[in-house]
């Protein structure tokens, strides 16, 4: 595969920034009741993250190393302001029920964690790159995780009734577990479990092992 | 006061009910003293942030908060986000210095995790959660430590978990980060029941 394509497609499923890397996870499960929310979260996280790279990248050589987190998170928090501004100027429901975590994409260890590792050592192109193709792998959980719960936690989506609830007359029963912060965990959990049956690279070496003697008690 | 230290310590928990702090939460979770340095960080921080920013936002970010001056009109809250992390990322420097000089043993049971606190969401979050359900000083106090112990307790809890579960016979691609996430969401589930509870 051409070698620049690779940072785009690397992060989708093999080096994924929420499943393997363990990257912003907290607005990962906080914003996926809905399937709304959870695109509107991905769309600003992904701009946010390119635009964060892209600036970086350009200032990588001007940058002290003794004060370069503060630059980053000062790079990351003004461009995190205009795109909270933007959002309640122009999808102020939507932005009511993002609550505090648009504010949260400051320190979104995701786009920090982009922007030190990988921005700062690479030229423009492959920048943008690797935080469009991060940013979509964050985009791609979110949205499976937020369609699970939607569906099966109200039976719409999108304001599209699929399944039709007891309430009106249908056979589904809204299960409302789905719609509370633990189903995010599991619904991840299982997630996990599924790309690592297909990719057994992924699984982790355990921290502690069995000494022999132990295994044949 | 003893309901909103009730609430911030185990029903609307950081980290198990708001995904605060949950990368941090996964990632330092696999030893438990690691994990009770950080968890007694948190605490610490967390009780120092809060009450300033909230005393910065009421004082200077605030729509109205210039018109002693006569400037009405001036509305700063948008500023909130970096000058929260402004506060928090100086009071954290300033926290390091301190107890290097008057506490060494705790500066060094603390170590690294102090500074990476910094980019901590529960940190920010508490601020933020702060301006969004208009607590007063009092309150951002209770609520600073609450969050924090609560934030604290999850972890430590979770740290004691996860170094049994090394031992159990899992399927293999559950092993680690898929275990971890579904003790994650159980506890959670557990923290969800103290919502019934009162004092």
């Amino acid at each position: 595969m051409n070698a620049t394509l690779r940072y785009l497609t690397e992060p989708l499923i093999a080096n994924n920034p929420v499943t393997l890397q363990i990257l912003g996870i907290c607005s990962a499960l906080a914003v996926t009741t809905t399937l709304q929310t959870a695109l509107v979260m991905s769309g600003a996280l992904t701009a946010v993250l390119v635009l964060s790279s892209a600036t970086i990248s350009l200032m990588r050589n001007h940058i002290p190393n003794a004060i370069r987190l503060i630059v980053q998170i000062v790079v990351i928090a003004t461009l995190v302001v205009v795109a909270d501004e933007l959002l309640q100027a122009f999808a102020f429901e939507v932005s009511r029920q993002l609550s505090i975590f648009v504010g949260l994409i400051v320190t979104n260890c995701l786009v920090l964690g982009r922007a030190e590792a990988f921005a700062t050592r690479n030229p423009i192109g492959p920048s943008v790159l690797d935080a469009l193709g991060n940013g979509l792998g964050y985009s791609l959980v979110l949205i499976i995780v937020g369609t699970i719960r939607e569906v099966l936690g109200t039976g719409s989506l999108l304001g599209y009734t699929l399944l039709l609830p007891q309430a009106e007359g249908g056979w589904f029963e809204p299960l409302s577990l789905m719609q509370l912060a633990p189903s995010g965990f599991f619904i991840i959990a299982l997630l996990i479990w599924a790309i690592r049956s297909v990719r057994v690279e992924q699984i982790e070496k355990p921290q502690h092992q069995l000494s022999r003697s132990e295994v044949e008690q | 006061m003893t309901d909103l230290l009730l609430a911030s310590l185990f029903h609307q928990n950081l980290a198990l009910t708001s995904f605060l702090g949950i990368c941090t939460f996964l990632a330092v979770s696999q030893r438990f003293e690691t994990a009770f340095g950080l968890g007694m960080a948190v605490i610490v921080v967390q009780t120092v942030t809060v009450p300033i920013n909230n005393l910065i936002f009421n004082g200077l970010l605030q729509d109205g908060a210039w018109g002693w001056l006569g400037l009405a009109d001036v509305d700063l809250s948008f500023l909130k986000l970096i000058a929260f992390i402004g506060t928090i990322a100086a009071v954290v420097q300033v926290l390091e210095m301190f107890l290097d000089r008057y506490v060494p043993p705790l500066y060094r049971a603390l170590g690294i995790f102090l500074p990476l606190i910094t980019v901590n969401c529960a940190i920010l979050g508490g601020s933020l959660f702060m301006v969004e359900r208009q607590y007063d000083f009092a309150e951002s106090v209770v609520f600073g430590f609450g969050s924090g112990a609560g934030w604290a307790l999850a972890i430590i809890a979770f740290a004691a978990i996860r170094e049994r579960l090394e031992y159990s016979d899992m399927p293999r691609g559950l092993q680690g980060l898929g275990s971890a996430f579904l003790v994650t969401g159980l506890m959670s589930l557990g923290f969800a029941a103290f919502a019934r509870v009162g004092l």
